[in-house]
């Protein structure tokens, strides 16, 4: 994207999150049907299980180009494989830290639990860790230069 | 001490114990010692166990697992944590392998004896507590505290965790060293600005040659996620910040809590890069997160990441802990 | 000739770098590399050898070759500007400027790399005496003088004193434009000396008197089946640190990178001692860790010969003997298996 359209327009940053199909997915489409708004910029990558993500799609959506990446899974024993969410939280919990200690901003990640039930806590979760990115500004420190420039 | 060593592999040998012996081979030069496998015993004369034979020998097994007979395999204090971990990983069997525990007082870096300013080295000789280094250039001496592996300043102590024999000289009771997080605290206290500037110091030196990663014996895969050329993971050898970045947060993640420590990806690392730092960090978060963890110690308990507690912490705390 | 004070060199080189690129040996948290010179870059002109060789002046660790993008329903092909401005690169050992001869040999035949031949074109290398060798080199045994490096600049350390000495008319060139802070210098006895002290020392290196007996050209029958390549590669790892290393190791791959909204297709070293180099649709055609070793050295000492007049692409600068992880190395491979033993 040429960079010098977007010198007058403020900061949208881009997010990524990953909804687990059982609940977050489900929560994230109760809020779309429920009309509850939240910016067009999170994009969604529905995975079957919070426990799918490895720590290689965090940091593959931010060398593609994400500012910020929230992972949603369901409560805490309320998965659907039963466990899965337990291991996810471990993985994140652990992967978040070494983000930080390689000096990258811990606004960017967050795991959040949201229920097929929570359209509200969707939209909200979404719309303040929006707020905290955009405050982050532009994602530098973990930046792939070959996807930025063309 | 070398030649009883040499001797009871001979001897382990003869009477059908053992049909290869697994240990170190001398180099042309005092510190060149290189791991090698002997099939018989007149082989074993070049068989050497000296302040150099820094090399971790329990990856070698899994090679030696699928062989015919057992292999005699010598391993000291740290190695038999990583041995211990394959076993665990169902990578080496350990009916097929022959222990002898040996003692350490620490291994020697030679490039530690470089960067003392010993140039042209033609000897190193080792008398207790001092090095004498005999160069082109003059002989020079050096203290043998300041010449030791860097994991070796975080000793996990003299004991052996698995063996068939303990040699003599064995100190299992010699204690742990203090302080093997003091620098990952340093770096936690730091600014996150300073802390990122360290890191890209340290990784934009990496040249992808992969020796890190091919010395750990926790990376066993068969076939590496950076090797694998259905997914553009597989860069080969492009060294652009962020495949440097992903390449050690992966490779540090793979590992944690599998790692033992045993550092050899620091040892190996031909630009000196601190890997050790990204292994500890995740050892000293489990520690604080999930207890108190040292992997390698049995061979039955679950590892920290195939593992939880309905009352984990959430992921949000690494930003409370600011 | 001329000479130049070691407390003016700093000047100099600010001087050069204000004119063109300048690589040179910087230091980077106690590990020295070529890099670029900025105005704070620690530069060391007294380590002997760097980590990476200076190849990468001349063949780059990684280089984007064209990249194509969509941009408004038309699609772009940008192939990757050729060198087209001097550069120079500074404090190179004479180990290391045979190395790029070597190199010459392989990119500089028909068909020529274009990319190469650009920066060779433009590149001037300004090379440095070895002051102080050390014991893992041995460039005597393939014929260099670590006393008289062949390259456009020559330079000796003399004391407090660095002399200069334009061999070529790139040289003069360099030279000209730096005049301003060199002294002419017509006795040549320091010089002299110095060259004389660094013979002696490289004579009495412990690897500068190894027997190339049983390698070179015709040596593939002979060597190739020899039982003891596999004892000396049962330890190899199969990383690259040797072949990333080496001055004269000059296989690459080409890969593509998905940049999301394109294709950038790039180049980068590749090393024989990974399970994937050669890899081909019907497989890979070294299977084993023997294989890749064997071919590592088969190459330098006997393939290589084979193919240039008997040269070899190895030239002794011996990072590949320090820097191995499990202290496998060329020095062994010669010494193991050579006619004499």
């Amino acid at each position: 994207m040429p960079i010098d359209n977007n010198e007058n327009k403020e900061f949208k940053p881009l997010i990524v999150a990953f909804c687990c199909n059982w609940c977050s997915y489900a929560g994230a489409d109760l809020a779309g049907s429920s009309r509850l708004s939240y910016p067009a910029d999170v994009k969604i990558i529905r995975v079957p299980c919070s426990c799918r993500v490895n720590p290689l799609f965090i940091l593959r959506a931010f060398q593609k180009g994400a500012d910020g990446v929230i992972l949603c899974g369901c409560h805490p024993g309320d998965c659907h494989y039963t466990t899965g969410n337990y291991y996810a939280r471990r993985r994140m919990t652990l992967l978040f830290s070494m983000l930080d200690y390689l000096g990258i901003e811990n606004g960017r990640t967050r795991v959040e639990w949201v229920s097929a039930a929570e359209g509200v806590k969707f939209s909200q979760t979404m719309n303040e860790f929006i707020e905290q990115v955009r405050s982050l500004g532009e994602n530098v420190r973990l930046e792939d230069l070959r996807c930025k420039n063309n | 001490m070398q030649e009883q060593l040499i001797a009871r592999a001979k001897e382990l040998l003869a009477d059908g114990t053992v049909v290869r012996v697994l240990g170190w081979r001398k180099g042309d030069t005092d510190f060149s010692a290189e791991p090698a496998f002997f099939e018989n015993g007149n082989g074993l004369d070049e068989f050497t166990y000296d302040g150099f034979c820094g090399a971790n020998l329990s990856k070698y097994m899994i090679a030696a697992s699928k062989l015919e007979g057992k292999t005699l395999v010598f391993l000291k204090p740290c190695d038999t944590y990583s041995f211990n971990q394959l076993i665990k990983e169902h990578r080496i069997d350990r009916d097929k392998a022959y222990i002898i525990g040996v003692g350490c007082d620490g291994k020697l870096d030679i490039e530690k004896i470089r960067s003392a300013g010993c140039k042209g080295i033609t000897a190193v000789q080792e008398e207790a507590d001092t090095l004498t280094v005999e160069t082109v250039y003059g002989n020079k001496t050096i203290a043998r505290e300041d010449a030791v592996l860097e994991r070796c300043k975080a000793c996990k102590g003299g004991k052996h965790v698995a063996y068939d024999e303990l040699f003599e000289g064995c100190d299992e009771e010699k204690p742990a060293k203090e302080g093997r997080f003091e620098l990952v605290e340093k770096l936690e206290a730091m600014d996150p600005k300073e802390r990122f500037a360290f890191w890209q110091g340290e990784l934009s030196r990496c040249i992808r040659c992969n020796a890190c990663r091919n010395v750990c014996p926790a990376c066993s895969c068969i076939k590496c996620v950076f090797d694998n050329d259905r997914y553009d993971t597989a860069q080969k050898a492009n060294t652009t910040s962020f495949e440097e970045q992903m390449f050690h947060i992966i490779r540090a993640f793979h590992v944690a809590g599998r790692c033992t420590d045993c550092g050899e990806c620091s040892r190996v690392c031909p630009q000196h890069i601190p890997l050790h730092l990204l292994n500890r960090k995740f050892i000293k978060d489990i520690n604080e997160f999930y207890g108190e963890y040292q992997a390698g110690e049995d061979t039955d308990s679950r590892a920290p990441l195939t593992n939880f507690t309905t009352d984990d912490v959430e992921p949000g705390i690494v930003r409370e802990r600011g | 000739m001329y000479k130049i004070s070691k407390s003016k060199m700093p000047e100099l080189l600010a001087l050069i770098a204000g004119k063109m690129d300048l690589f040179l040996p910087v230091d980077n948290n106690g590990t020295v590399n070529f890099g670029l010179w900025t105005e704070d870059a620690r530069v060391d002109l007294d380590t002997l050898k760097t980590v990476k060789s200076p190849k990468d002046a001349f063949f780059p660790q990684s280089e984007v070759l064209y990249s194509c993008y969509r941009k408004a329903k038309k699609t772009t092909i940008e192939p990757a500007a050729l060198k087209d401005a001097p550069f120079a690169v500074f404090g190179v050992r004479p180990c290391d400027v045979r190395a790029f001869e070597v190199l010459d040999k392989v990119f500089l035949s028909e068909p020529a790399d274009v990319y190469y031949a650009a920066r060779r074109e433009h590149g001037i290398v300004v090379s440095l005496a070895c002051h102080e060798p050390e014991e893992s080199c041995f460039c005597k045994v393939f014929g260099i003088d670590a006393a008289e490096p062949s390259a456009d600049v020559a330079m000796w350390q003399t004391g407090e004193e660095y002399c200069w000495e334009a061999k070529t008319e790139k040289g003069e060139n360099l030279t000209a434009l730096v005049v301003s802070l060199l002294e002419a210098c017509e006795d040549t006895q320091a010089v002299e000396e110095e060259k004389a002290k660094i013979r002696d020392l490289v004579d009495r290196m412990p690897n500068s008197h190894l027997s190339l007996e049983g390698w070179g050209q015709g040596k593939t029958k002979e060597r190739f089946d020899d039982p003891r390549w596999k004892e000396l590669s049962d330890a190899c790892l199969g990383c690259g640190t040797c072949t990333f290393s080496c001055p004269t190791c000059q296989c690459y791959d080409i890969k593509d990178f998905n940049t999301g909204n394109g294709v950038q297709r790039y180049r980068c070293w590749d090393s024989c001692m990974y399970s994937d180099f050669t890899m081909m649709a019907g497989g890979n055609n070294r299977t084993t860790q023997m294989q890749r070793f064997r071919q590592r050295f088969m190459h330098k000492l006997v393939y290589f010969p084979d193919n240039n007049d008997g040269m070899y692409s190895c030239v002794g600068c011996g990072r590949c003997v320090e820097k191995c992880p499990q202290s496998l190395n060329i020095v062994k491979v010669i010494k193991r298996m050579g006619g004499t033993k």
